[in-house]
């Protein structure tokens, strides 16, 4: 043990609960958490089977991917009522089946609801060192307190949730390292988009991915999230920050939190300076500028100021854009500002300060924030941040994931070129024949005023 | 679960690199709580032209792949959301092994829990078999096409997962002993990693 070990290595160590002649390690699992969309199909699936759910405490369920973001045009509150068709049954039955199975819910109406990869820290119950899995391929970004946390499908979500441990063989170690400094204007999105395009969409190789360098050193925890977010676009099976003072000054106080965190166990929560990672990545953080996405992957993004490459003929035909393009100036319909991704209240912050005292332009159908969580939400109203984004022209909704993805309910209009701080660009995604430009949200913020892809550095707050 | 030993069949050709779970189920396709209902669904954005006419150009709606049980796939198949409903569509549609360059992690552990095989052959090879009449052999971890022959590599446990249709759940909590001392000394040593019911 006195090998020099990664990060990741660490947490596995210390999760070790037993190995199977076959290499395979049971991995102590601390948190489990649903959301409405995949929960209670787990939940059903483990009672119908007649199987407890092992640590209930340590479970917990958020509704947060199909709820409507509209308050009810009568009530003004929030229900079940959603567009999705049936999508009411995944609300209630995720309810139900949670109320049975005795695990903690943040239900519709909750002062504590939104986004489960935003209220999972905001509430302390992600930590350093902790093993936490959910079946949503964005649980990575919870990697940013430290915590080994990785998305999964729904039958390892019960195995979790029956055994308090996974199966896994122990994952190959990536360490990505941002060096220099970021110029204004330019996100932890914008490092993550980066990455993605330069080393491909498959390139995190199933690895745990490790953060690093100075330039991830100097990012707020909120853009950690952001950064660790975008690692399964990246193909890893998930990415971690190393805890530093931030980390904990951040989640002193949170509900679900420890007292303090005082002690060997939490200083030992980084690499060994001489570990030895599986792959190493460096980039020149100096060298990144705002980021947008072109085409129908994430790793199909360049520069705002850059041109459209040749890429695959579907994804040019998909997205309307030849070789050669130049990205800024394209003309959008839709602005979406929310997601896992980039909802948080720096998040908002800075798009705000961007809107503030101007307006989007008249061609732009559909404008959107909608905040991560509840909490997230009273925060920015309490800064007066949703009267500059209605000011601006923005519709200013209630937490959840949004339009992030269509669901077959609320969407934009049809044939809408969408600029979006979301996550992903997939054919589709936000509807059919829908054509989404994921970016930061200063660049979303920048984009509908210009009514165009627009470089935020040229946006004069 | 469906025991995976060998396995004949087409290999449609759905080649395109970074296909994603959104396109293989999208969202709005997925209408049922449960883990049945979604075949109809399957590749819906790519399978159907307007007013769901099928697409007579999409490899699984020609005639020669007609009950294919493979996929030929492209690098990072299966990538984006986890949702296991792509993997239920597969099988529900009658899709036993998916063969490609690359798969998204999540993707290859949900295929392992429901007795799909996700084989990982270089990209040349998946060329050579897509639309072949295809012989996966999961003992001998060899794939057959065309008077060629492949090998590929797959780790012991899912490979005995697959070969023998094992509840892998009912296996864990045989080491149920083993996981319960582990926690009575881990609540010492972390009581912070554990929680109260709250009301």
């Amino acid at each position: 043990m006195n090998s020099p070990r990664t990060l990741v290595d660490k947490i596995w160590d210390a999760h070790s609960v037993a190995v199977t002649p076959s290499g395979i390690t049971l991995l102590a699992i601390d948190r489990v958490f649903l959301h409405e969309r995949t929960g209670a199909n787990a939940l059903k699936s483990m009672a119908a089977a007649g199987r407890a759910v092992r640590d209930p405490a340590r479970v917990f369920a958020v509704m947060d991917h199909i709820v409507d973001t509209r308050p009810h045009p009568v009530t003004g509150r929030r229900s079940d009522q959603t567009a999705v068709p049936g999508g009411q049954a995944f609300i209630t039955e995720t309810r139900d089946a949670a109320l049975v199975a005795g695990i903690t819910l943040f239900d519709v109406t909750d002062s504590d609801q939104g986004i489960t990869h935003v209220i999972s820290p905001e509430l302390g119950i992600v930590l350093p060192g902790l093993t936490l899995v959910a079946p949503d391929s964005h649980t990575c970004t919870q990697g940013a307190l430290g915590a080994l946390a990785w998305g999964i499908g729904s039958s390892e979500a019960e195995h979790a949730m029956a055994c308090g441990v996974l199966r896994l063989p122990r994952p190959k170690t990536m360490r990505v390292r941002y060096t220099g400094t970021l110029a204004a204007g330019v996100t932890a999105k914008d490092l993550a988009l980066a990455l993605i395009a330069a080393h491909g969409a498959a390139g995190g190789a199933g690895s745990a991915v490790e953060f690093a360098g100075e330039a991830v050193a100097a990012l707020d925890i909120e853009a950690r999230m952001t950064l660790c977010n975008m690692a399964t676009e990246f193909a890893a099976m998930t990415a971690i920050i190393a805890p530093d003072e931030a980390t904990y000054a951040w989640l002193a106080g949170r509900r679900y939190a420890p007292a303090g965190f005082d002690g060997p166990y939490w200083a030992d929560l980084h690499s060994d300076y001489d570990a030895v990672f599986d792959a190493e990545i460096t980039l020149d953080a100096a060298a990144i500028a705002p980021m947008v996405s072109w085409g129908t992957s994430p790793e199909h993004a360049i520069a705002v100021d850059g041109t459209v490459p040749q890429g695959p003929a579907r994804a040019h035909d998909y997205i309307g854009l030849a070789a050669g393009t130049r990205l800024e100036g394209t003309p959008i319909d839709a602005a979406f500002i929310g997601s896992c991704t980039n909802s948080r209240l720096s998040d908002l912050r800075r798009a705000a300060a961007l809107l503030r005292g101007k307006h989007i332009a008249p061609s732009i159908r559909t404008a959107l924030v909608v905040p991560g969580s509840r909490a997230v939400k009273r925060a920015a109203e309490a800064e007066g941040l949703d009267a500059v984004f209605r000011a601006a022209g923005f519709e200013w909704r209630e937490s959840g994931c949004s339009l992030c993805f269509y669901a077959g309910g609320e969407g934009f209009a049809p044939g809408s070129r969408t600029i979006s701080s979301t996550n992903r660009n997939f054919e589709g995604r936000q509807g059919p024949g829908i054509r989404t430009h994921i970016a930061s949200p200063e660049t979303v913020a920048a984009s509908a005023l210009a009514g165009a892809i627009a470089d935020p550095r040229k946006c004069a707050p | 679960m469906i025991p995976f030993t060998t396995l004949t069949g087409m290999a449609a050709p759905v080649l395109a690199d970074n296909v994603d779970t959104d396109t293989i189920i999208p969202s709005r396709e997925m209408k049922s709580t449960g883990r049945t209902g979604f075949a109809d669904g399957l590749f819906a954005p790519w399978r159907y032209l307007e007013g769901r006419m099928p697409d007579p150009a999409f490899a699984l709606n020609r005639p020669e792949f007609a009950g294919a049980p493979i996929l030929a796939g492209g690098v990072n198949f299966g990538c984006g959301s986890s949702r296991e409903h792509a993997v239920w569509a597969l099988a529900e549609f009658g899709i036993r092994a998916v063969i490609a360059p690359g798969f998204a992690p999540i993707f290859a552990a949900n295929c392992i829990r429901n007795g799909l095989l996700p084989v990982v052959l270089p990209r040349d090879a998946v060329a050579a078999l897509a639309g072949q009449n295809v012989t996966i052999d999961l003992a001998a971890q060899s794939v057959t096409a065309a008077g060629q022959e492949w090998r590929f590599a797959i780790d012991a446990e899912p490979k005995e997962m697959l070969l023998e249709g094992l509840d892998v759940i009912d296996l864990t909590l045989k080491f149920r002993p083993e996981i319960d001392a582990w926690t009575a000394l881990d609540r010492v040593a972390r009581p912070w990693a554990y929680l109260e019911k709250r009301a």
